[in-house]
């Protein structure tokens, strides 16, 4: 492996002046399951790692039903994907985590080194912002928090600035009377990056959708919301052929690209029917 | 700057000093001398390299030696209670033909071993579950499964 610096900071504060003073070459080291892979194959010059695992308090996870989920920086994806709670209470993170890499790598991989990678193909994400998930972020002006939709601004690339750290993910209490649904969908059942992703998560009350959010994965430069396919929904009792019509219209609002995994027009028709799917069985939990 | 650092390997403290940039597989290759963890892709895809640090298979490839101290670290080397005595799943492995070129068993081995400890008694589908970041070109998986349905039978006759 190509040579790098490593520092093992004590406390947030620590890491956080590390990564100011050390500039361009010094990369945040969790899990490590994409920097050590970057630094091998030759995508990132990376002359510094930041290890933040001695930084105590990261590797909190809390779950429950009236608190919703706190996780530290720290947490992997198999310790998400252990507990039972989340996948009582939140079934489209629990998918997301356990179509992710293979075993091995998600008892390394963090769900927040994920998220900061920024990938739009991320199986995290979706869900995520489709919970209204925030951010937390520690930083030299202090500690901020944002919107998980708010935080990508493209490909790789996040509001992150020099020097601040994420440090965990708060996501809502699910409320009385709401399903949850993640759908990934990919060439092969494991070991895959997803083709497309769509989360979906709505609310009922007195048989009417009261709201509804809807995440697509993989077809644009970040995970995208769909609002107009939302906005078809949103308030009214839904049938199979609003179902439809709201999901060809979040094909319309999607932007893909054609590479090597698919093509534009693929991904595009795959919106569809994932939505579509992702709306009916988000709709059946509800009951 | 290099770093000393002790791991607890397959029961034993083994002390070595490495440099920051090296992975464990390469440490364990390497500084340590047990070169049954195999170097496959050297990026998490292929699996060949898992070995269980404190009870959880991961890809040595991907875990920095620096990072492994104070770790208890099983490889397939461990496996064996004693020279003459191969385990469970080593003999079911030989029995049923589930190696081929032999690349990727060590690292199915032990995660074979992981999985049969959380589960005693694995379906069909969640062996193939549990193997799913383990990779073998050569046999097409059906006597690989075969084994881990005899050792996981085996080993509710009689407990190792």
């Amino acid at each position: 492996m190509r040579r790098f610096e490593y520092h093992e900071p004590a406390s947030l504060a620590e890491a956080s002046e590390l990564l100011l003073c050390l500039g361009e070459g010094a990369f945040v080291f969790a899990g490590g399951t994409d920097l050590l892979v970057e630094i091998r194959e030759r995508l990132r010059r990376v002359h510094h790692i930041v290890n933040i695992k001695r930084i105590p308090g990261l590797d909190e996870l809390m779950i429950s039903a009236e608190g919703g989920i706190w996780f530290g920086a720290l947490v992997t994806a198999g310790r998400i994907e252990r507990s039972s709670e989340i996948a009582r209470l939140y079934p489209n993170l629990h998918d997301a985590v356990r179509n992710l890499g293979s075993i091995q790598v998600r008892n390394r991989a963090t769900v927040v080194g994920n998220i900061c990678r920024a990938s739009p193909s991320a199986d995290t994400i979706p869900p995520l912002v489709a919970d209204s998930a925030e951010i937390e972020i520690f930083g030299p002006g202090g500690t901020r928090r944002t919107a998980l939709a708010e935080f990508f601004t493209g490909p790789g690339r996040t509001t992150l600035s020099r020097g601040e750290i994420a440090t965990g993910i708060r996501v809502p209490p699910p409320a009385e009377g709401s399903g949850r649904v993640y759908l990934k969908h990919g060439r092969r059942k494991a070991m895959e990056l997803a083709t497309v992703g769509v989360a979906v998560s709505l609310n009922r009350s007195r048989g009417t959708c009261s709201d509804i959010s809807i995440a697509l994965g993989a077809v644009g430069p970040t995970v995208l919301r769909a609002p107009k396919a939302e906005a078809m929904l949103r308030g009214a009792v839904l049938s199979p052929e609003m179902i439809s019509a709201a999901a060809n219209q979040a094909m319309a609002e999607c932007t893909p690209i054609s590479n090597v995994r698919s093509s534009a027009d693929y991904r595009r028709a795959m919106v569809g029917v994932l939505t579509r799917r992702a709306v009916t069985r988000a709709l059946e939990a509800t009951a | 700057m290099k770093q000393p650092i002790e791991m607890y390997i397959n029961g034993e403290a083994r002390s070595v000093t490495v440099d920051p940039y090296r992975s464990l597989l390469d440490t364990l290759r390497g500084e340590v001398g047990l070169t049954g963890t195999k170097k496959g892709c050297d990026v998490g895809d292929c699996g060949a390299c898992t070995v269980i640090v404190d009870g959880r298979p991961l890809n040595a490839c991907l875990m920095l030696a620096v990072e492994a101290g104070g770790c208890r670290v099983e490889t397939v080397e461990g496996l064996q209670a004693s020279p003459d005595q191969l385990h469970v799943l080593q003999d079911a492995f030989m029995r049923h033909g589930a190696a081929q070129c032999g690349f990727c068993t060590p690292g199915i081995l032990m995660m074979a071993k992981s999985l049969l400890e959380n589960n005693a008694n694995p379906s069909d589908d969640e062996i193939r579950f549990g193997l799913s970041g383990n990779i073998c070109r050569c046999t097409g998986y059906t006597k690989i499964f075969d084994a881990i349905r005899s050792a996981a039978r085996q080993l509710q006759e009689t407990p190792a």
